[in-house]
């Protein structure tokens, strides 16, 4: 046991002090004199939501299988605690050890919102690590990004000496030999850099010359070198079989968002939906053995004592050997008391009868993501889902007992129309009508149905990055379209609505599609205070607009200036697998209103099959 | 069956509250296959209970838990396998079973007993002997020590003397520490902090937060007329 580097005082102060002591079942131990290389791991947010990400896990499983690596972990210290590390000057350490983060050899943060981004800053600052990668002397850490916010890693490239493209399984091998050939060489962390740059799926954003046009458009992104790709390729596992998972995962003491064990069944996702990152960035599909899972659910849920396994994937309804798996675990784990929880799936027979078996019929709610109102609209996203399907799966939810819905769409979609936004309360007031077809005295009272509505944010690498955004007065104003169409159904008393906040979906719109010059902004607010933007409770939007104001950043230059088809944009550098003119034919289509089969049922060559795997070559061995 | 389980709790596992402790040992049945009992119902949860919530920033020796189990291997083993289920600052000391009829400990804990020691920058400038005969003086010789004792809603006078069972002065490493046996459970619950809170007040000092290091011997059952014994007793081993 490690003696906690904050002394009992601030310890028995602060709330939550598990955060900060480490010692967790399974956390690795090893003697940090012994490994060449000392990696501290972030997640940039509370230690709950942070010992929650599966990413996590893997890297640090993966990394101390190394016996040269030593992987740490250190999570955002909350409000409480920074002002006291800050007044006390306390460097900010990593759990494993208790020993400060800024004499370790690597930094690496994940990095899986927008609004993380103060907090980065955060972890750089109480590290007492230079925030600017420029100014950071030998002797300090080697700052790496990773994380689906690295496919446009621009507005906060200032801050990293290199980001690390795709998934971490693949590159860090060799990212690990040549830093410790280098520490040996004693070569400079400038040359260490530059030879870096040259790994596959790295990005050393100091290697690139990037100039703007007098429209403010990004003009051109070179590299500086000549031995330095013009491309950073997206790193990918295509063999799913050896790819390491972690069999004995950190068990928190205190409650994690995620208090279970979380087993991935496949990545990526066929559907194709043109709002969708993930689904882009993670092509091709590639499902993983169904008996390897099998023997992951035996070892995790034994080494871990969870009372609880969750499926993981981006559709897991998708995943070819669901059935079976999902067999398998009832019949081996649910009289053990083990909750089998299965969250993105698709209401069909199957998942009814299954749910049917594993949860409280009455507490329990069904979850829809229509994520638009109209057929037209949902055509314009290629969201699969139709009005049919819907009433089809409540309709057997309600006959099997179920009486609570809740229905997630987005707002600020393109093309939006009014009649557009009208159809999410229409929609939801159809649902409500085929619960009252069913007999009184077989139904349960009356049903309880939930719209969420979100605001888009369109997103690098989809087919929607072309999309303008709105204001925050125009957003707030189609929510209010939806509230009003609401109160005008007949089944208003059985439907309740809840919209996000508008001023943070604009902020994210910011950073999504932003390029190098809004750095100076982040930089600002932070100085100003905005840290843990992503809790409602600290968000201060007026901060932000002074921070946009004060360093000339302007914000509808990024949500609501229409980009051009051809536009070069900022993270136009990455090869993310898909092709931008398979992005272009499909922001086409979606204009149109053209829906595009899914990867199983024909392929539209979106260029991912060239990783040679996955459902692309399903069938064809 | 029932089976009363003693354990510590030591070094940074003091900063792990009372109910992410229950939760860890929930999770430590399954890890070592205890073949605990779940109550019935659609989120059945296993059958268990806690003998009294240890505050956070005390270590402890002697904290129980009690379980119902379907069946069970001897105590060595049972004691063995949890052990192998544990992470630093937690051990398994003991696993007894309990006569079919007896209670839960939460409900029959009347006494626990404690040390509490200087932490390092808060000692206090009184010799040993100064201190013994200031406790003699204040805890020994007075029939009643009236305290007001804050609640959340209001605040009462009570007695120390009825409730505090034993109070002296040892020596720990060359330095002066205390020793508490006070009233424990849910009526009557005394903190030892509380008692030298009142101890420096008549003293003339101002107690800190942080002045003393707690340290937890055992938790009892019984009272002060006809004494007081200790949770473990009451199980026998399982061989």
């Amino acid at each position: 046991m490690s003696r906690p580097a904050l002394s009992d005082e601030i310890l028995l102060t602060i709330d939550q002090p598990a955060r900060y002591i480490g010692g967790e079942l399974n956390m690795v131990e090893k003697d940090p004199a012994s490994a060449d290389i000392r990696f501290a791991m972030c997640f940039p947010d509370v230690y709950e939501i942070g010992m929650s990400h599966l990413g996590i896990q893997i890297l640090y499983d993966m990394f101390n299988r190394r016996e040269d690596v030593y992987c740490e972990r250190v999570y955002s210290p909350w409000p409480d605690l920074h002002k006291i590390m800050k007044e006390q000057h306390i460097p900010l350490f990593a759990l494993e050890s208790q020993q400060p983060v800024k004499n370790f050899d690597f930094l690496g943060i994940t990095i899986q919102y927008e609004m993380c981004y103060t907090n980065i800053l955060q972890i750089l600052d109480l590290s007492q690590i230079p925030l600017h990668a420029e100014e950071r002397g030998e002797d300090m850490p080697i700052v790496i990004g990773g994380g689906p916010c690295t496919y446009n890693p621009e507005p906060i490239a200032e801050f990293f000496d290199l980001f690390y493209i795709g998934e971490g399984e693949i590159s860090y091998d060799a990212l690990f030999a040549l830093y410790k050939r280098c520490k040996r060489d004693g070569v400079k962390r400038e040359d260490f850099l530059r030879r870096a740059a040259q790994i596959p799926g790295i990005y050393v954003p100091s290697m690139y010359e990037v100039t703007y046009g007098s429209d403010g458009c990004l003009k051109s992104f070179t590299p500086k070198y000549e031995d330095i790709p013009a491309k950073v390729e997206k790193q990918l596992v295509m063999d799913m079989d050896d790819a390491p998972y972690p069999s004995k995962p950190l068990v928190p003491f205190i409650k994690a968002t995620q208090d279970r064990v979380v087993l991935e069944v496949q990545r990526g996702c066929i559907r194709g939906c043109r709002f969708c990152q993930a689904g882009m960035i993670y092509r091709p599909t590639r499902e993983k053995n169904v008996e390897q899972l099998k023997k992951y659910a035996y070892e995790m849920l034994k080494s871990t004592g969870h009372e609880e396994i969750s499926l993981s994937s981006l559709s897991t309804s998708d995943y070819s050997q669901l059935e079976e798996l999902v067999n398998f675990l009832i019949d081996n784990f649910h009289d053990k008391g083990v909750n089998i929880s299965l969250p993105s799936l698709r209401i069909d027979a199957f998942s009814l009868d299954v749910m049917g078996k594993v949860q409280d019929i009455k507490k329990s709610s069904l979850t829809f993501a229509p994520e638009a109102g109209s057929q037209r609209m949902r055509d314009v996203i290629n969201k699969g889902l139709t009005k049919d399907i819907i009433l089809e799966g409540a309709g057997q939810a309600f006959e099997g007992g179920w009486q609570k819905v809740k229905l997630y769409f987005m707002l600020g979609l393109p093309t939006e129309t009014t009649e557009d936004m009208q159809a999410i309360a229409e929609l939801a007031n159809d649902i409500a009508v085929r619960y009252y077809e069913i007999p009184k005295e077989k139904r349960n009272g009356k049903c309880q149905i939930t719209i969420s509505t979100s605001f888009f944010v369109p997103k690098p690498f989809t087919p929607l990055q072309w999309a303008t955004m709105c204001t925050a007065d125009e957003y707030l104003g189609k929510a209010k379209v939806v509230n009003e169409a609401v109160k005008n159904q007949l089944n208003r008393k059985s439907i309740r609505y809840n919209w996000h906040e508008a001023d943070v979906t604009v902020l994210e719109g910011v950073f999504a599609r932003g390029d190098r010059r809004v750095a100076a902004a982040i930089e600002r607010a932070y100085e100003k205070g905005a840290l843990f933007d992503a809790w409602s409770e600290y968000f201060d939007n007026e901060r932000w607009l002074e921070a946009f104001a004060e360093t000339g950043v302007d914000i509808s230059f990024y949500t609501l200036r229409p980009r051009e088809l051809d536009e070069l944009f900022p993270w136009d550098f990455i090869d993310a697998g898909v092709t931008k003119e398979f992005l272009q034919r499909e922001w086409k289509r979606a204009c149109d209103g053209v829906v595009t089969p899914n990867c199983r049922m024909n392929c539209s060559g979106c260029g991912a099959r060239r990783y040679g795997g996955g459902v692309c070559f399903e069938g064809q061995n | 069956m029932k089976v009363r389980i003693k354990f510590s709790k030591s070094g940074n596992m003091k900063f792990i509250g009372h109910l992410d402790t229950m939760r860890y040992f929930q999770k430590a049945m399954r890890r070592a296959d205890i073949d605990i009992a779940y109550s019935t119902g659609f989120s059945p949860h296993q059958i268990m209970s806690f003998a009294a919530p240890l505050g956070v920033g005390i270590t402890s020796e002697g904290e129980y838990l009690d379980i119902e189990v379907n069946s069970t291997d001897s105590t060595e083993k049972s004691v063995a396998a949890l052990n192998d289920a544990m992470v630093k600052g937690f051990s398994v000391l003991d696993y007894r079973r309990l006569p079919d009829n007896a209670k839960t400990a939460m409900s029959i804990v009347t006494c626990a007993d404690y040390t509490l020691t200087y932490r390092e920058g808060y000692e206090i400038d009184r010799s040993l002997e100064e201190l013994r005969e200031a406790v003699h003086a204040f805890y020994e010789v007075p029939e009643k020590i009236e305290i007001v004792k804050q609640t959340k809603k209001s605040e009462k006078i009570i007695d120390l003397k009825q409730l505090v069972y034993d109070f002296k002065v040892l020596e720990v490493e060359g330095k002066p520490a205390f020793y508490l046996k006070v009233s424990t459970g849910s009526t009557d619950n005394i903190k030892p902090e509380l008692v030298l809170e009142h101890f420096y007040k008549y003293l003339g000092l101002d107690l800190n937060d942080f002045t003393f290091r707690t340290h937890r011997h055992d938790v009892y059952t019984g009272n002060a007329t006809e004494g007081f014994y200790s949770l473990n007793d009451m199980g026998e081993i399982i061989r």
